[in-house]
C-alpha cells in the first residue's frame, strides 16, 4: 500500500523550518565548548573580543539558540509533518501556516540583532530588571505568537477531518501533536502577559517600573510546561516511530500513549512554582502545593517509560531476540534515527531522576541554581530532545528532500559521541552542582573556586570539546544530505507503529476534548489563580530597568 | 467510536501502581522533612522599595551588617548589589562556633543569588523583597557565600564569607 503522499509545497514548507532549526543549532552549539572550555581554565572568549564582549553574551547567544530557537522551530516542522501526515490531508490554509513561519523568522532575526549588539545579554531567562532592547522582547513576542498562528492552521485542518470523519480515532501522530499544541497555546500565556503588560511597554519607556517577583512568576507559569512542549514530540517519535524503526515493533499500548499525553496537558502547567522555591516573596504553601503536582506529572513520563520499553522489546523480540535484555541488541542499532533516539532516551533515565531531586521542595535548597541544574537539563532538552530530534532528522530530511543521507555510519557514530560527552559533561555538572558551585558563572574567573573542584572543571571542558565534535560531525552529515547528488529512489518510508490492539477499541473519553480542557484549566485557576490574584492586588512597580553588562 | 473499557496490560498495571507508591513515598519523605524535621524553604518576609532601601536611614540595610539580638543570636542585614561593583555588604561577618544567625538579604538593583556554602541555605535575592533564612554554624571555619543568580559582568566576583571562630 502507498504511503499518503504530501504535497511538494508542504514538504518544502515543514524542511524550511528544519533549515531554521539546524542554523539555529549551529551557531548556538558553537558557543556551548567556550563555556565549557572557560570553566577549564581555557577563556577562549578572550579571542572573540571584537564580536563577542563577554562569556555572557555568549551564553545568552547558546541559550536562545539552542533552547529556543532549535527546539522551536524543528517542533513546529515536525508538528505541521505529524498532522498532514497523520490526518492525511493538507494543511487548510497553508498561507496562514506561512505567515506564522515568517511571524517566527521575522522574531528570530529581531532578537538575534539586539543580543549580537551586546544590547540583550541578558540570558534566556530575561530577568527584570536586567533591561534588554526593546527589539529583544518585540524579537520573543513574534516567535510565540508566530508558532500560536501555526497551531491554529493545525487546528483548522483537524477541524475539517473531524467533519469528515465524525467517528474515527485520531491516527496517534495527529493527535499527539494537537496536544502539544494546545498545551504551548495555554501556557505561553505567562510569558506572553509578562512581557506585554510589563517588559515591552517598560523596554520602550512607555512604563518606568516593574514587578520583578511578580516577572518571575509569570515566567516560570510558561517555563516549566516548555519542558514539555519540547518533550512531547519526541515522545511522540518514541512511542509510534521508534519501535518500528528498531525492527517492526508495534506500539505496546495505544491507549496509555493517550492517557499519558492528556495527562501532561493537565498537569503540566500548575507546577510552575517548582522552579521558585527559593523566591523571597512566594509563600510556602503554594510551593509545596506546587512539588505535590510535580510529582503527579512523573506518572505520565512513568507510563511512557514502561510502554516505549515494552515496544521496544516487541521489535527486539520480532528481530529474534531473546532473554530478559539481550533483545536490546537486536535492535537496529545500525540505523541513526534508532541510535540516536534509543541513546537518548537511555540519558533520559538520568535526566528523570536528576529532575525528582530538583522537584522536591527542601532538597532543592543544596541544588537550586548550582552547576547541577545545567547538568540536569542537558540530559533532559540537549540529550533526551535534542538527539532525538537529530535521529528524527536522520529520516525525515531524506524524506522531505528526496537525498539518501550521507554516511549513516558517520551519523550513528555521532549519536555516540554525542552520548560520551554528554556523560563526561552532565556528570561532573552534577557532582560540582553538589560541591556548591554556582550555575551561570565563568568559573574561571571566580576567586572562590577551591582547589576540589579543579578535575571536575576539567571534565566539563572535555565533555564540552566532545560534545564539540559530535556537533560538528552532525552539521556536516545534513549538509552533505542536503546536497547529497544520490537520491532515494523511492519516497522514504514513514516509520510509524501500529498499535497492537485496534485503537478503535479504546475508551471513548480518550477523544473528548473538552474535559481535559476545563480539566487543565480549572487546576490553573485553583493553583495559580490565589497567588496571582494576590501578587497583582500587592504588585510593587518598584524596580527601574538596568544595564550591568 | 466504541464506548469500551481502557484496556490495560496486567504487567502495565504493575507498574502503574508500582509508579504511584513511588511518587506517593517520595511525596511523604519531602513532607517529613519539610514539616517533621522543619527543613523549610523561604517565605514572604518584608517588602522593602528598592530604590531607597540602601540610603534610607531608616532601613536597616543603610547600615548593613551584623546585630546581636540574644547571646548567641544574630540578625544579618546584607545588601547584594551589582552598581557600582558587584558585591555583598558587609562583605565578611564573623560569628562564635555555636552561633544563630537569621539572614535578612535584599538587593537595591537586579536580582543576585545567595548560597552558603556546605549548609542548606540557598536562595534568591530580588529587588522589593527580602530573602530570610535561619542557620546554625556549630563548626568553626571559613564559609564562602556566593552569587548564584546572573547579576551583570561581575557576576562571577560576588561573594563574601562568615568566619566562624572556635
Amino acid at each position: 500500500m502507498k504511503q499518503y503522499q504530501v504535497s511538494a509545497v508542504e514538504k518544502k514548507f515543514i524542511g524550511s523550518h528544519l533549515l531554521v532549526a539546524i542554523l539555529a543549532l549551529a551557531v548556538g552549539s558553537l558557543f556551548g565548548p567556550l563555556q565549557a572550555f572557560e570553566h577549564a581554565g581555557w577563556d577562549l572568549y578572550q579571542y572573540l573580543k571584537p564580536l563577542i564582549k563577554s562569556y555572557y553574551q555568549g551564553l545568552t547567544v547558546h541559550g536562545v539558540l539552542n533552547a529556543l530557537v532549535w527546539t522551536t522551530f524543528f517542533i513546529m516542522g515536525f508538528l505541521t509533518f505529524n498532522v498532514i501526515f497523520g490526518l492525511k490531508r493538507p494543511l487548510k490554509n497553508l498561507t496562514l501556516n506561512k505567515v506564522g513561519f515568517w511571524m517566527m523568522v521575522v522574531g528570530v532575526v529581531a532578537a538575534a540583532i539586539p543580543i549580537l549588539a551586546n544590547q540583550a545579554t541578558v540570558l534566556f531567562t530575561f530577568y527584570p530588571p536586567l533591561k534588554a532592547n526593546w527589539a529583544f522582547y518585540v524579537g520573543l513576542t513574534l516567535v510565540v505568537v508566530g508558532s500560536w498562528v501555526e497551531g491554529w492552521g493545525f487546528f483548522l485542518t483537524y477541524k475539517d477531518w473531524r467533519k469528515d470523519n465524525p467517528n474515527e480515532r485520531m491516527p496517534f501522530i495527529a493527535f499527539g501533536s494537537l496536544v502539544t499544541t494546545l498545551l504551548w497555546q495555554i501556557c505561553t500565556l505567562g510569558v506572553a502577559v509578562e512581557i506585554l503588560t510589563m517588559l515591552l511597554p517598560w523596554s520602550l519607556g512607555l512604563i518606568e517600573h516593574v514587578d520583578p517577583q511578580l516577572a518571575r512568576t509569570y515566567f516560570w507559569f510558561t517555563g516549566h510546561p516548555l519542558v514539555y512542549f519540547w518533550l512531547l514530540p519526541a515522545y511522540i517519535s518514541w512511542y509510534a516511530m521508534l519501535p518500528k524503526q528498531a525492527g517492526n515493533g508495534k506500539m505496546f499500548s495505544d491507549s496509555l500513549a493517550r492517557l499519558s499525553f492528556w495527562l501532561f496537558l493537565v498537569l503540566s502547567t500548575p507546577i510552575g512554582i517548582h522552579h521558585q522555591y527559593v523566591d523571597p516573596g512566594v509563600p510556602p504553601t503554594w510551593k509545596f502545593l506546587h512539588s505535590m503536582f510535580t510529582f503527579g506529572v512523573f506518572f505520565p513520563s512513568l507510563m511512557t517509560a514502561f510502554t516505549v520499553i515494552a515496544s521496544l522489546e516487541h521489535a527486539g523480540r520480532k528481530q529474534g531476540g531473546s532473554g530478559v535484555f539481550a533483545w536490546i541488541g537486536k535492535l537496529k542499532w545500525n540505523d541513526p534515527a534508532v541510535a540516536s533516539q534509543l541513546l537518548a532516551g537511555l540519558l533520559f533515565f538520568f535526566g528523570g531522576i536528576g529532575g525528582l531531586a530538583n522537584a522536591s521542595y527542601n532538597v532543592n535548597l543544596v541544588l537550586h541554581n548550582t552547576a547541577f541544574i545545567p547538568g540536569h537539563f542537558h540530559l533532559t532538552v540537549a540529550t533526551a530532545v535534542t538527539l532525538s530530534f537529530i535521529g528524527i532528522s536522520y529520516w525525515l530530511v531524506p524524506y522531505l528532500t528526496g537525498r539518501k543521507l550521507w554516511q549513516p555510519k558517520w551519523a550513528v557514530i555521532q549519536a555516540w559521541i554525542w552520548f560520551v560527552g554528554m556523560i563526561i559533561f552532565s556528570n561532573s555538572m552534577h557532582v560540582l552542582g553538589l560541591l556548591g558551585a554556582p550555575r551561570r558563572v565563568p568559573l574561571g574567573l571566580a576567586p572562590y573556586v577551591p582547589a576540589e573542584w579543579n578535575s571536575r572543571l576539567f571534565q566539563v571542558g572535555l565533555g564540552g570539546a566532545i560534545l564539540f565534535v559530535s556537533g560538528a560531525i552532525y552539521l556536516i552529515v545534513m549538509y552533505k544530505t542536503a546536497t547529497n547528488k544520490e537520491r532515494v529512489e523511492e519516497e522514504v518510508e514513514v516509520p510509524i507503529a501500529e498499535p497492537m490492539q485496534d485503537p478503535a477499541n479504546g475508551p471513548i473519553w480518550l477523544d473528548r476534548w473538552a474535559p481535559w480542557i476545563y480539566g487543565a484549566l480549572a487546576l490553573i485557576v485553583i493553583m495559580y489563580g490565589p497567588i496571582l490574584f494576590d501578587m497583582i492586588k500587592n504588585i510593587a512597580l518598584t524596580s527601574p530597568g538596568f544595564r550591568v553588562w | 467510536m466504541s464506548s469500551q473499557k481502557l484496556h490495560v496490560d496486567s504487567y502495565e498495571r504493575g507498574w502503574m501502581i508500582f509508579s504511584a507508591i513511588l511518587l506517593v513515598a517520595f511525596a511523604v519523605a519531602v513532607s517529613v522533612a519539610a514539616f517533621g524535621m522543619g527543613i523549610q524553604v523561604p517565605a514572604p518576609e518584608q517588602r522593602v522599595d528598592p530604590r531607597t532601601v540602601a540610603t534610607d536611614p531608616n532601613s536597616p540595610w543603610s547600615n548593613p551588617g551584623l546585630r546581636e539580638v540574644a547571646p548567641g543570636k544574630y540578625d544579618a542585614y546584607i545588601l547584594a548589589r551589582a552598581i557600582p561593583l558587584w558585591e555583598y555588604l558587609p562583605k565578611e561577618l564573623t560569628v562564635p562556633a555555636g552561633s544563630s544567625v537569621s539572614f535578612y538579604v535584599t538587593s537595591p538593583d537586579v536580582q543576585h543569588g545567595f548560597m552558603i556554602q556546605n549548609t542548606n541555605a540557598n536562595f534568591m535575592v530580588i529587588p522589593g523583597q527580602v530573602s530570610k533564612l535561619t542557620v546554625k554554624f556549630d563548626k568553626p571555619g571559613t564559609y564562602n557565600f556566593i552569587c548564584t543568580e546572573y547579576c551583570g559582568s561581575g557576576h562571577a566576583i560576588m561573594y563574601g564569607a562568615i568566619i566562624v571562630t572556635p
